[in-house]
């Protein structure tokens, strides 16, 4: 079933990218109020929040997959994770190409001196290695264990990501720390997997003592399961 | 499905008309102005004291100036007291009546009291300015409005000598301005100016933009403009003014000293820290632009702040 709904999710998380391009061409064509009075302001708020909302959706995966015991899940984290690499590009070329119009040296500039757009680029630095390496053969070549530990990254992208916005928010801080909650609770989760024990709502409940794996074997085991099921 | 065309071809054209008769309005303005130095056409004039034929160099390499549409400065505005989104002014300002209003004039001046709107604003002759409004967002408009020059309504009050500066208070309403419901600012947002830029001749009460009455979420019914100073400092729907012999507290001021001072002059010197204010972008514009020192209206004001450290200043 989830199998077979797979390429309706990816149509899906593609489906925020389409609306935007469609708006762009308005803005050029025939509708110049589609993305508000300043749609370069707009596309970018909107790709931002859209890699923050898919990393978060990436992050969820291992949690509801274990809490609600659906297994198939795993095979969705990739694609979820790749998608939040996706909207991170098109967030950081609207910056780079429309914002600034490849104006190297002020941009040189603006990351040097304001610390919200360097945390923002070093996020994006960071998420590179994860989307070079997202392919099977990458998991072969590294190792499970030194692939699941390089993957990590990922929770020190929420945190960066998630002060980036916070940092570029005016005042009104709301928002992202609605965003900063949300995150807290997807890695909570693993600490409290980790430290405590397993959280199952329900599907397999092993054995307390078996169960109880450090954050990098479950991570490992699920992509080794995740390969697994792919196959 | 099909999902029906939305119609907005037709509302451009309404648009457009519109337009055509304010940009008609806005050359007469703008001509007048520019004759007497004080419009924008006037502002980019250099120090190379050239005569009003010649384009300044700053302007050459600027692109012209054009006046944003009705439609972009009404639905892209910073008014917190009704939400922090640009476009929640728009969205949530219907439920606000700017009429009837009274301002109350305190402090150090010989006619203090509670004025009516129409008694304010009656005594004076309405004109038509038109400005570059330059936000600390590093996003900037045109805008065609139409008031009273607050210099000339502070006379009528008959400041003391001792009435250093003046400071102004929003409405607090928070029944009919949601955004005040939540601690975002200390509310009411107070600001001020020095008594020397309050008297200066650009500095406008406004009553209107594009020969309309001011929308709600443009600040109605009246508010303060200072073109040489960042957006912040043009406080809205204003229901207090105040001579004062000290330099008052301003909402922004106390929200982030180290981000946004009492002076508050657009300077693409001196950056905040959130952003550079060495370039902007035009509202319409999807190049950036530089940005002026003053926002182009030094010529004016600058002599105010000579000997002045702009960069402790800011």
């Amino acid at each position: 079933m989830l199998t077979r709904l797979k390429p309706v999710a990816f149509t899906l998380c593609l489906a925020p990218a389409l609306l935007l391009a469609w708006n762009f061409w308005g803005v050029t064509h025939n509708r110049p109020e589609a993305l508000g009075a300043e749609p370069v302001r707009e596309a970018e708020v909107f790709t931002g929040l859209w890699t923050l909302r898919f990393l978060a959706i990436t992050l969820a995966v291992t949690p509801v997959r274990e809490l609600l015991g659906i297994g198939a899940l795993a095979r969705y984290r990739r694609m979820f994770g790749l998608f939040t690499f996706f909207y991170a590009c098109i967030h950081l070329s609207m910056w780079v190409g429309v914002d600034w119009f490849f104006d190297w040296r002020a941009m040189g500039g603006e990351i040097a001196k304001h610390k919200y757009i360097l945390i923002g680029m070093t996020t994006f630095v960071l998420l590179t290695p994860l989307a070079l390496t997202s392919t099977k053969g990458s998991v072969r070549r590294l190792g499970g264990a030194r692939w699941a530990r390089l993957h990590r990254l990922i929770y020190v992208c929420a945190i960066t990501g998630t002060v980036h916005y916070l940092w570029a928010v005016k005042k009104d801080t709301l928002f992202p720390l609605v965003y900063l909650f949300v995150f807290v609770v997807l890695l909570g989760f693993r600490l409290w997997e980790r430290y405590v024990g397993p959280l199952r709502l329900r599907g397999r409940r092993a054995s307390r003592a078996a169960d109880r794996p450090s954050v990098l074997t479950d991570v490992a085991t699920a992509k080794t399961r995740a390969i697994g099921d792919a196959k | 499905m099909w999902i029906r065309r939305p119609d907005d071809i037709k509302s451009s054209e309404i648009t457009d008309e519109q337009l055509y008769v304010d940009r008609r309005r806005f050359l007469v303005a703008a001509g007048i102005l520019g004759a007497s130095g004080v419009g924008l056409l006037a502002c980019n004039s250099d120090a190379h004291g050239s005569s009003d034929g010649d384009v300044a160099t700053d302007a050459a390499q600027q692109p012209e100036d054009k006046l944003n549409t009705y439609e972009q400065i009404t639905s892209y505005n910073n008014f917190y007291e009704f939400g922090t989104d640009k476009e929640d002014p728009k969205d949530n300002s219907a439920g606000f009546h700017p009429m009837p209003w009274t301002v109350r004039v305190e402090g150090l001046c010989k006619k203090p009291g509670d004025y009516h709107f129409d008694d304010l604003i009656k005594p004076h002759k309405i004109v038509d300015r038109t400005y570059r409004l330059r936000c600390v967002e590093a996003w900037s408009l045109v805008i065609p409005w139409q008031g009273i020059p607050l210099g000339e309504m502070i006379r009528r009050f008959e400041p003391e000598p001792s009435a250093k500066y003046v400071a102004f208070t929003t409405v607090f309403r928070p029944n009919e301005m949601p955004g005040q419901r939540r601690p975002v600012l200390q509310w009411p947002y107070i600001e001020g100016l020095r008594m020397d830029e309050a008297m200066n001749d650009l500095t406008l009460m406004a009553t209107g933009l594009y020969g309309k009455p001011l929308p709600n979420q443009d600040g109605a019914p009246i508010r303060l403009i200072v073109p040489w100073k960042y957006g912040f400092k043009g406080i809205k729907s204003i229901v207090k003014i105040a001579f004062v012999d000290k330099q008052p507290e301003t909402t922004w001021n106390i929200a982030a000293p180290g981000e946004y001072g009492f002076y508050a002059n657009v300077n693409p010197e001196v950056d905040h820290p959130r952003w550079s204010q060495a370039t902007e972008r035009r509202i319409g514009e999807f190049r950036r632009r530089r940005t002026l020192m003053f926002n182009g209206y030094g010529e004016q004001v600058a002599s105010m702040y000579s000997g002045m450290d702009l960069r402790k200043n800011y």
